[in-house]
């Protein structure tokens, strides 16, 4: 190794608008740590809303970026590599980047309800929000395995102290305790592949790989595989895939409510990003070999995360097993390896991120302060005490379980059409088989809710209306909203979800 | 050198980083296994750095020590935390919720 080597890097000049997005994302997280050290508000709400600012203008370099793309202005085949390849500015990643910042402005609402309900608000909490989603933005544009395991490091640190945030609840601090141990030790088989992954090509840069392995051919391809299996692993983890689930459970129950929603969406579309840029980009020569391994995990995730949640008592543990089914169905899509899957994975991302914000703005309004109220009892007649909510919560379990008329049906409708296209049969019954048990459970929550009567303990007469704040309410209308519009009209996401699979790097 | 030397002590590294999490019940004696694994790997950056006469694989190290630095900072923290609710750090008797 000697000193000239560090001359033959190729560089490039600092290309700022195609990590635009994530610039605004962590500049606004950056701006709140200034000013909670020059000065502290009295009201929580007001690092809310600069962090709800911040992230509808990164959706907005987002969105400019996504109409770059489209009119080709980025470049050759609308796709731009920038900052010597360690990220590409391309359909995919703004289509999930915009994706990103709505869970994130979702987030940010749910979690100033619950904050100040729960009296635990702090303007670090909104930084880490922001910190953790620009770790996510730039997963998803990275085509470096360096930038994707730093993205994903900043984006599971950030989601550590979340998780650990409430200072009341031992539970809390348990499921930080729990994610941190787990998540450390998967994030160490993710960088043991991409270490042989290096080994093997001599490159981290995803393109590299996929250059490397047209040009070459390997005399064995053991340390490629090696390689492969274990950051396959380590992704997986991050989507909660089975068996590397094991921490979802106890983490969605213990940890705050919009922590979970956010890392429920959050998580998983940066998760499936990175599982599709390293193996749809970068190790495509390898597809005869990842696709059987995909279709395991993604047909005993589907299957072990629906039969697993019709044992739970806890409804937040169920909503986790819950999650676990919908990654399987997600997968999917990347099992199916052509344009019509991955649309269809797109599409099943931003529904299931809407869906499950829905949900847990519900969730969290009924468990009432310190999440006490979480058990399947206490949904008990919640028709007769608030008829609205348990309407609400009842359609997107509806949406959840793939009911038509919902964006659930539809998404499911798409990511089958890929595996069809792909003569994927076998998959297509277990999921269909996945998605009648998981509906069992939806629907068990929905009869508690509207077919049992009021419990009859002294519990009842306590139990007073449930207070809506405004600012849930709003949430729950456009959750509310868009999974009913993209149940009924799915064609305009669905063409969008398209072009961002077409051009992509 | 030949490349197997260091890649046969990053693999033993890594079984015993391996090992330690699934057999110690300390945290902190988790975190340190996870700091194993984590060097394990930076071992195997670096001699495949060398093998491909490459830089990147040294400074994709430097950044893993970077974050593995982040990471166990965190990662004591929580540990701190738990310790005053529980007086211990033993994950078998952390256990409120099905683990």
């Amino acid at each position: 190794m000697n000193i000239h080597a560090a001359a033959d890097i190729p560089t490039s000049p600092a290309d700022y608008s195609a990590i635009a997005p994530e610039l605004a994302m962590l500049g606004t997280g950056l701006v709140l740590l200034l000013m909670i050290a020059l000065k502290r508000f009295k009201n929580d709400s007001w690092y809310a809303a600069i962090a709800a600012f911040g992230t509808l203008f990164s959706a907005g370099w987002a969105i400019a970026l996504w109409n770059a793309v489209e009119s080709g202005e980025v470049g050759d085949d609308h796709v731009r590599f920038a900052f010597s390849g360690m990220v590409v500015a391309d359909g995919f990643g703004a289509f999930l980047s915009v994706l990103i910042c709505l869970a994130v402005l979702l987030g940010i609402l749910l979690s100033d309800v619950y904050l100040r309900h729960e009296n635990a608000g702090k303007a670090e909490y909104y930084i880490l929000l922001l910190f953790s989603a620009a770790g996510m933005q730039f997963m998803v544009i990275s085509n470096n395995l360096v930038m994707m395991f730093i993205s994903l490091e900043l984006l599971s640190v950030c989601l550590y102290i979340l998780s650990a945030w409430h200072r009341d609840r031992s539970d809390s601090q348990e499921a930080g305790l729990k994610y941190l141990l787990l998540g450390a030790f998967s994030s160490a088989f993710l960088l043991y592949g991409i270490a042989f992954l290096y080994g093997a090509t001599g490159t981290t840069n995803l393109v590299g790989f996929e250059q490397y392995f047209a040009e070459n051919v390997l005399f064995s391809s053991g340390m490629v595989l090696l390689g492969m299996v274990l950051v396959v692993v380590g992704l997986c983890f991050k989507v909660a895939a089975v068996p590397f689930h094991m921490w979802a459970p106890d983490v969605y129950q213990g940890a705050p409510m919009p922590v979970v929603a956010f890392m429920a969406a959050g998580a998983k579309v940066a998760g499936f990003a990175g599982l599709w840029r390293v193996l749809e980009v970068g190790l495509s020569a390898y597809e005869l070999d990842w696709q059987p391994l995909l279709w395991a995990i993604a047909a005993i995730t589907m299957l072990v995360g629906s039969v697993l949640a019709i044992v739970q008592t806890d409804v937040k543990r169920m909503m986790a097993y819950s999650s676990i089914a919908h990654a399987g169905f997600i997968l999917t899509g990347l099992v199916a390896a052509n344009e019509e899957g991955v649309r269809g994975a797109l599409f099943y991302l931003v529904a299931y991120t809407i869906m499950v914000m829905g949900a847990f703005a519900v969730i969290s309004l009924v468990a009432r302060r310190g999440e006490q109220d979480t058990s399947l009892e206490d949904y008990r007649g919640l028709s007769r005490r608030e008829p609205l909510l348990a309407g609400i919560l009842a359609f997107l379990l509806f949406a959840m379980a793939g009911i038509p008329g919902t964006s659930g049906f539809v998404a499911k409708f798409a990511v089958f059409g890929g595996l069809a296209g792909a003569e994927r049969w076998v998959l297509i019954v277990v999921g269909t088989l996945a998605s009648v048990l998981s509906a069992f459970f939806y629907l068990r929550l929905v009869v508690y809710m509207f077919m049992e009567g009021l419990p009859l303990e002294a519990k009842t007469p306590t139990l007073s209306r449930l207070p809506v704040p405004g600012v849930s309410a709003v949430v729950l209308a456009v959750t509310v909203f868009f999974t009913l519009q993209l149940g009924v009209l799915p064609e305009g996401l669905l063409d969008i979800a398209g072009r961002a699979t077409l051009f992509a790097g | 050198m030949d490349t197997v030397y260091p890649l046969t002590l990053s693999a033993l590294l890594f079984g015993i980083g391996v090992y330690g999490i699934l057999a110690r019940k300390n945290a902190v004696m988790i975190l340190a296994s996870v700091e194993l694994m984590l060097n394990a790997c930076n071992i195997n950056f670096v001699a495949f750095g060398a093998a491909w006469n490459e830089i990147s694989g040294q400074v994709f190290a430097l950044f893993v020590i970077a974050v593995a630095a982040a990471e166990v900072g965190i990662g004591l923290a929580i540990v701190l935390l738990i310790y005053r609710n529980h007086v211990n750090v033993n994950v078998d008797e952390i256990d409120s919720m099905k683990w």
